[in-house]
C-alpha cells in the first residue's frame, strides 16, 4: 500500500492527524488521546498492522514523544505513529490488548521515562529495582556515582 | 503483585490444593545467565510465569548517548554476545545509510561470511546447551568441537574470540588473514561430515523427541502479536527472515532458503535452527571463493556526523530481528538510541507458551527460546 492510500485511511478515521514523509517511513503525528482509536484502526482495519516491532519514547526536554513502529506481515508496509506527551502528566492509553508485545515494552518505557500507561494490566518496574528514584532515560536525570560522561 | 527484589514465600494455607511459588533463578543452571523467573505452580502444573529482569542491566542506551558514532558500535557487542558480529553490522549499516557511505564489495562479502559463521557458532552453542538442559551431556562436546574451529577463525582475523568488534562504518577494520579462506573451507568440510552426528545423537533420539514434541506451542498469530522473530517465529510458520525481506550487504546475491516449520512446538524450533546452520554453510560456500579484490574499507571522515533525523535499520541475528533506532540532532553522538533486541520480545511470550504445562517441560520451552540475558537486559 502506498503512503497516499495509508494517509487516506487514517484521515478518514482521524481528520486531525498530520503527516511527515521526510524520513524512511511515513510518520503519523497524532494527539495522545486519539491513540487507542488509531491503534484499533491500524490493527483491525484495512491496514492490517499486526506487528508492533518497536515501541519507545524520546525526551525532547520540553516534551516527551511516544514512538510506535508498526508493520504489516501481510502487506509489508511500515508506518511510525508519534504522540507528544507533557512530561509533568505523561499519560497514554496502553495497547497491550491489541499487540501483546506492548506489555513488556510499555513497562520498560514506564520505568525509564515515567510514562503512565492507562489500562495496562500489570504496570510495574521490569528492569530497575523497586526503590529506584527517577527516570534514567530522561535528559535531566543525574546519577552522581555511576554516570559516565566523556 | 510482588516486588522485584522480594523473595517470594508461599503464604497460602491451602495444603495440597494451594499454589506454590518457586523462584527459578537468578542462579539457575538452565537460565544461562541471571534471569529470575517467579513460577506459580498448582501441583506440577505451571499457572503463571513472571520474568524479573535487570540483573545485568547496564543502561547501554543511556551510555550510547555520550559516545560518538565510531565508539558506540563496540558496546553493542556486549548485548547479544553470541551474535556480536551481527549487532555491530546493524549499527554500521545504520551509519552507512544515514551518511550515504559507499561500502566496497570486498567488505560486504567478508561481513556476510563472518555473520554466517557467527550464526553457526551461536546455534552450535545453543544446541549443546539446550541438550544439556534436557539431560544429554554428550552433544555439548560435539558442538563445541566445531564451534572451536569458528572461534579460531575469528581470533585470527578479528583478534578476538567472542566480542569481535571487527566492523567499522564503511567496511571492516582490517583485511582478512591470509589463512582465512583455507580455514573456512576446512571448517565447512568438517561440519558437513559431522552434522549427521547431531542428527543421530539428538534429532532421532526418542527421549529428546518425546520431551520436545508438542511442548511449548506458539501459534503464528500469537508469535506476531508477541513480537517474536527469528527461529522462534519461523517455527510457528511466520515469514520473518530479514535477510530475505529486507536484504542487506550481499544477501540478495546469494541463494538460500528461509527455513519455515509450522508445528510451533519446541521440536520445530530445534529443527529450524539445525536446518539454518546448513543454509548458512550454503551461503558461505557461494561466497568464499569469490571474495573480490580491492579495499576492505570505504573512505569516511574521521569524525562522523549523522544528519538530523530519525533512522532505523534491522538485521537478522541468530535470535531474530535486531533493530537500531537512532534519533540524531546532527551532532557527533546520538540524541536517543533504542535497541530493539530479539530476546526481549521472545521472552515476553514465555508465560503464554508455558502456562498449563508441567514444570519439567519449562526447560524444553525455555531452552528452545534461546535466551541470552545481556541481550534482554541491555
Amino acid at each position: 500500500m502506498s503512503n497516499e492510500e495509508i494517509k487516506e485511511i487514517i484521515s478518514s478515521t482521524l481528520p486531525s492527524a498530520t503527516y511527515d514523509e521526510t524520513g524512511e517511513w511515513l510518520n503519523v503525528i497524532i494527539d495522545s488521546k486519539d491513540w487507542e482509536k488509531i491503534a484499533a484502526e491500524c490493527r483491525n482495519g484495512a491496514l492490517q498492522m499486526d506487528f508492533l516491532f518497536c515501541l519507545t519514547c524520546i525526551d525532547w526536554k520540553t516534551h516527551l514523544t511516544m514512538v510506535y513502529h508498526l508493520t504489516s506481515t501481510k502487506h509489508r508496509h511500515n508506518i511510525v505513529v508519534k504522540a507528544n506527551l507533557d512530561p509533568a502528566i505523561a499519560e497514554i492509553k496502553s495497547v497491550c490488548a491489541i499487540w501483546r508485545t506492548a506489555e513488556f515494552h510499555e513497562r520498560e518505557v514506564f520505568e525509564m521515562f515515567g510514562v503512565k500507561f492507562l489500562n495496562h494490566p500489570d504496570l510495574r518496574k521490569l528492569i530497575l529495582e523497586d526503590d529506584f528514584k527517577g527516570f534514567p532515560l530522561r535528559k535531566d536525570f543525574e546519577d552522581p556515582i555511576n554516570m559516565i560522561k566523556l | 503483585m510482588y516486588n522485584q527484589t522480594e523473595i517470594i514465600k508461599d503464604t497460602t494455607d491451602l495444603g495440597p490444593e494451594g499454589e506454590l511459588v518457586i523462584n527459578m533463578g537468578p542462579q539457575h543452571p538452565a537460565t544461562h545467565g541471571v534471569l529470575h523467573l517467579v513460577v506459580t505452580l498448582n501441583g506440577e502444573t505451571i499457572k503463571k510465569i513472571e520474568p524479573h529482569l535487570g540483573y545485568i542491566h547496564r543502561s547501554i542506551e543511556k551510555m550510547c548517548e555520550s559516545l560518538t558514532y565510531r565508539q558506540f558500535i563496540y558496546v553493542t557487542s556486549r548485548m547479544d554476545y553470541l551474535s556480536s558480529h551481527i549487532n555491530n553490522l546493524g549499527c554500521a549499516l545504520l551509519i552507512e545509510k544515514g551518511m550515504q557511505i559507499e561500502v566496497p564489495e570486498r567488505a560486504k562479502y567478508i561481513r556476510v561470511i563472518l555473520s554466517e559463521l557467527t550464526r553457526i557458532a551461536s546455534h552450535e552453542l545453543w544446541l549443546g546447551a539446550m541438550a544439556m538442559d534436557l539431560g544429554a551431556f554428550t552433544p555439548f562436546f560435539y558442538t563445541f568441537r566445531e564451534r572451536e574451529m569458528i572461534t579460531e577463525i575469528m581470533e585470527e582475523t578479528c583478534g578476538a574470540r567472542l566480542t569481535m568488534n571487527y566492523i567499522v562504518p564503511g567496511g571492516v577494520m582490517y583485511d582478512i588473514h591470509p589463512n582465512f579462506q583455507k580455514k573456512v573451507k576446512a571448517f565447512i568440510k568438517q561440519f558437513k561430515e559431522k552434522v549427521t552426528e547431531f542428527e543421530d545423537l539428538v534429532t532421532n533420539n526418542v527421549i529428546f523427541q518425546s520431551r520436545t514434541k508438542g511442548i511449548g506451542i506458539l501459534s503464528a498469530e500469537d508469535a506476531i502479536s508477541f513480537g517474536c522473530t527469528g527461529p522462534v517465529a519461523r517455527a510457528s510458520g511466520v515469514r520473518c527472515d530479514i535477510r530475505k525481506l529486507y536484504p542487506y550487504d550481499v544477501y540478495d546475491k546469494v541463494e538460500f532458503d528461509e527455513v519455515i516449520e509450522t508445528a510451533g512446538d519446541s521440536f520445530a524450533r530445534y529443527i529450524v535452527r539445525v536446518k539454518e546452520m546448513n543454509q548458512s554453510i550454503r551461503i558461505i560456500e557461494q561466497l568464499i571463493d569469490s571474495i573480490p579484490e580491492g579495499d576492505f574499507v570505504g573512505k569516511t571522515k574521521n569524525v562522523l556526523k549523522l544528519p538530523k533525523g530519525e533512522f532505523y535499520t534491522r538485521v537478522e541475528t541468530a535470535r531474530g530481528e535486531f533493530g537500531v533506532f537512532i534519533v540524531s540532532e546532527g551532532g557527533t553522538n546520538p540524541y536517543r538510541i533504542k535497541f530493539r533486541s530479539p530476546g526481549f520480545s521472545n521472552l515476553s511470550a514465555l508465560n503464554h507458551m508455558a502456562a498449563g504445562s508441567k514444570i519439567g517441560d519449562l526447560m524444553a520451552t525455555m531452552g528452545t527460546l534461546d535466551l541470552v540475558i545481556p541481550d534482554i537486559d541491555r
